[in-house]
């Protein structure tokens, strides 16, 4: 158990590093590459928990993050959002990188003092005090990406590193989740990821670009 | 039954996917047969049954048959609506390029989506379902291929996506909780579990529910991407938006509600929803007064209407029992009316700007009295539903000794009355503005007989509920109390 719970940290920093690399990469595909990455570590993570704790669901959700979020996702995306959109290698940003790093490292300490009452509460799940904060704080770190980010498809990553961040929690916890919401969760995903991208492309064949951080026609006037 | 209520919908976006020209007809057809199933399903449940289906999955007690039945109405009405709606309008509008072609699949998915919010038993599943009401909806807010209506189709996913997720972080810790209470976890499962929860793992999921759900539900400060939505989405889609898909998250955040008063150690939750219903309330008024556009205007009171239903959980048990169901029962049908006559004004004046129109009961005297009554309508105003729930949550607050929320709430009702007349009078009053309205003048019969029979429950219910609905409400608010 040791061994699981040393190398389980170690995924759980690899995964706060690829949230964090959602937020400040300049360059789209090394974006969605990060976000790929990103869910390979909640698949490992997901393995690692599957054996220590003998749960053959938590293969289950190895299985379908895999197949949806590094697999479907990003072909999904290709076809629905279309190729022009990958041919933009820069991406906007709000905020500069060092001022989105250092208010990263803020939302990450919040995330670890918000999850710590959890943490208290749920003492009968070994790897609760490394997911759940970890967990929290990818969620906080997908909130942020979709704040500071002016690209579509990079608010998209967001989004969904949010989602890896709540299961990123909830495999250390619910370890028995129904098969049926299972197989909904990984229905779910690739069809956002679908429509999603379907209304990038749509933003892009209107509007000429894939900025919707400048698209702000739509407000109260005094 | 309730397996059916699920299916129709299904097979009827695969058929009005392959048949363009009969997608109208068919579409109409299955809404009328999923709320002639859902009625019936609500009759059984009135009689005391909790009616299950699919192994349990699919569940309905009597909360759920309310916003079960609301939801296949208005499914009902903005079919028959759109089928006269979108050609009239869309078909003069300059440089867009309406998706007439995916808008009936994609109204069919919706609708399903929306009826399984109720109808599912796993709480993890619910949550998904919620997530695809945002999914299968985008497209029908970006119903015209223009940049403002991608704009706001955009903020409606990314944010309401956003929320989701945080909810769906409750959603999981909440499931622990249940699940290691030796309880399913369902809604009568969260409640048998609701006292040995430990009130860390209720308290945060309740907040994450709060603000995750909350964001779906329009409450201020997370309600910016409403207003613009339903500025932009075809009228049809505003009544369903606004009528019942941010209910559905609303749904969420009452049923938790009972849970939360049964664990002695979650102190205070009402306040939460005070606060958070108050400034809701609050915002809306003030919003209300300043609004330039017909249909933000009903957005903005469906804030209003979200806000008052989380303060009246939040004055307590009396208020909220009987005036918190009715007032989320009124709502369903008065916002969707409202929306409905807006997009008939759209069509005659050709604009949604509140100063570019007015003498709306010179120029078009029947869309001119139904924006006037459904104004009075959301406005609170007697004889109608909403007057109803507003009055005896604001009697049983001040009956209940909370004379400051409820002094509050009161003067916030009585700021909102005020600015919603104050806009609808612009528009209906003085005389007609010149336009190009001769060109529109003609209104589609299928959106007027739509327009009536979402009028019939908004005047009806103001003073007459039947025996058999007025039951089945009692039976739901009896559901959202602490002590039951």
């Amino acid at each position: 158990m040791d061994t699981a719970i040393a190398l389980n940290g170690f995924i759980a920093a690899l995964f706060v590093l690829f949230s964090l690399g959602v937020i400040v990469q300049r360059q789209m595909l090394s974006t969605l590459y990060l976000f790929m990455l990103h869910a390979v570590a909640l698949t490992a993570s997901a393995i690692v928990l599957g054996f220590a704790l003998g749960s053959v669901h938590l293969f289950w959700v190895a299985a379908i993050t895999f197949t949806t979020k590094v697999i479907a996702v990003p072909l999904v995306l290709r076809y629905s959002a279309g190729s022009e959109i990958y041919e933009r290698r820069e991406v906007d940003q709000v905020l500069t990188i060092p001022t989105s790093v250092l208010i990263a490292a803020v939302l990450a300490l919040i995330a670890w003092i918000v999850a710590q009452p959890l943490v208290q509460a749920i003492t009968d799940r070994p790897f609760a005090a490394m997911n759940l904060p970890t967990g929290l704080i990818a969620v906080f770190f997908g909130a942020f990406t979709v704040a500071v980010r002016r690209e579509a498809v990079a608010q998209l990553m967001g989004i969904l590193v949010m989602e890896s961040g709540a299961f990123f929690a909830s495999i250390a916890i619910v370890n028995e989740l129904s098969i049926i919401a299972e197989v909904a969760a990984a229905v779910d995903v690739p069809i956002a990821a679908l429509v999603i991208g379907l209304l990038i492309r749509s933003i892009h064949h209107v509007t000429g670009m894939t900025r919707v951080g400048l698209l702000a026609e739509l407000k109260e006037r005094r | 039954m309730l397996t059916w209520i699920l299916l129709v919908p299904a097979i009827a976006a695969a058929v009005t996917l392959s048949s363009r020209r009969a997608a109208p007809s068919i579409t109409l057809a299955t809404s009328l047969i999923v709320f002639i199933l859902s009625w019936a399903a609500a009759a059984q449940v009135e009689q005391g049954t909790v009616l299950q289906s699919f192994y349990g999955g699919l569940t309905l007690d009597a909360f759920s048959a309310v916003y079960l039945v609301l939801v296949a109405f208005v499914g009902v009405t903005a079919a028959l609506y759109s089928i006269g709606y979108l050609p009239a309008h869309y078909s003069e509008q300059e440089g867009a390029s309406p998706r007439y072609r995916a808008y009936w699949p994609l109204y069919n998915l919706f609708m399903m989506s929306m009826l399984a919010v109720p109808l599912l038993a796993n709480l993890a599943v619910v949550w998904i379902a919620i997530e695809l009401t945002t999914v299968f909806s985008a497209f029908l807010v970006a119903y015209e291929d223009r940049t403002t209506a991608l704009e706001a189709a955009w903020k409606y996913v990314a944010l309401t996506s956003m929320g989701a997720m945080i909810a769906l972080f409750g959603v999981l810790v909440l499931y622990y909780a249940v699940h290691d209470a030796g309880q399913p976890v369902t809604w009568p499962g969260l409640i048998a579990a609701a006292p040995y929860l430990k009130p860390a793992l209720l308290s945060v999921s309740f907040v994450l529910w709060l603000v995750g759900f909350g964001t779906k539900a329009g409450l201020v400060p997370m309600h910016t991407w409403l207003p613009d939505a339903h500025s932009q989405a075809p009228a049809s889609i505003c009544g369903l938006l606004s009528g019942v898909e941010v209910s559905g998250a609303l749904y969420m955040l009452l049923r938790i509600h009972p849970a939360l008063l049964r664990n002695p150690g979650v102190l205070h939750p009402q306040a939460w929803y005070l606060v958070a219903g108050l400034l809701s309330v609050a915002a809306a008024a003030f919003l209300l007064l300043q609004v330039h556009d017909f249909k933000r205007l009903f957005a903005y009171s469906t804030i209003e209407h979200m806000g008052v239903i989380l303060t009246a959980c939040g004055l307590g048990a009396n208020a909220h029992e009987l005036g918190t169901v009715y007032q989320f029962f009124a709502h369903a049908f008065t916002k969707s009316f409202c929306f409905y006559v807006a997009g008939l004004a759209t069509i005659v004046y050709g604009t949604q700007e509140i100063a570019a129109v007015r003498g709306l009961l010179h120029r078009s005297p029947v869309v001119g009295w139904a924006l006037l009554l459904g104004g009075l309508a959301i406005a609170g105003a007697p004889p109608f539903a909403l007057f109803i729930s507003e009055f005896q949550i604001v009697a049983t607050g001040f009956a209940a000794g909370e004379y400051v929320a409820t002094g509050l709430l009161t003067a916030l009702l009585v700021l909102a009355f005020v600015a919603i007349l104050y806009q609808i009078g612009r528009i209906v009053f003085g005389e007609p503005a010149p336009t190009e309205a001769e060109a529109h003048a003609k209104l589609p019969a299928t959106s007027l007989a739509a327009v009536g029979i979402a009028f019939v429950p908004m005047f009806v219910f103001g003073f007459y509920v039947p025996p058999p609905l007025l039951s089945l409400l009692r039976q739901a608010a009896t559901l959202l109390g602490g002590t039951a």
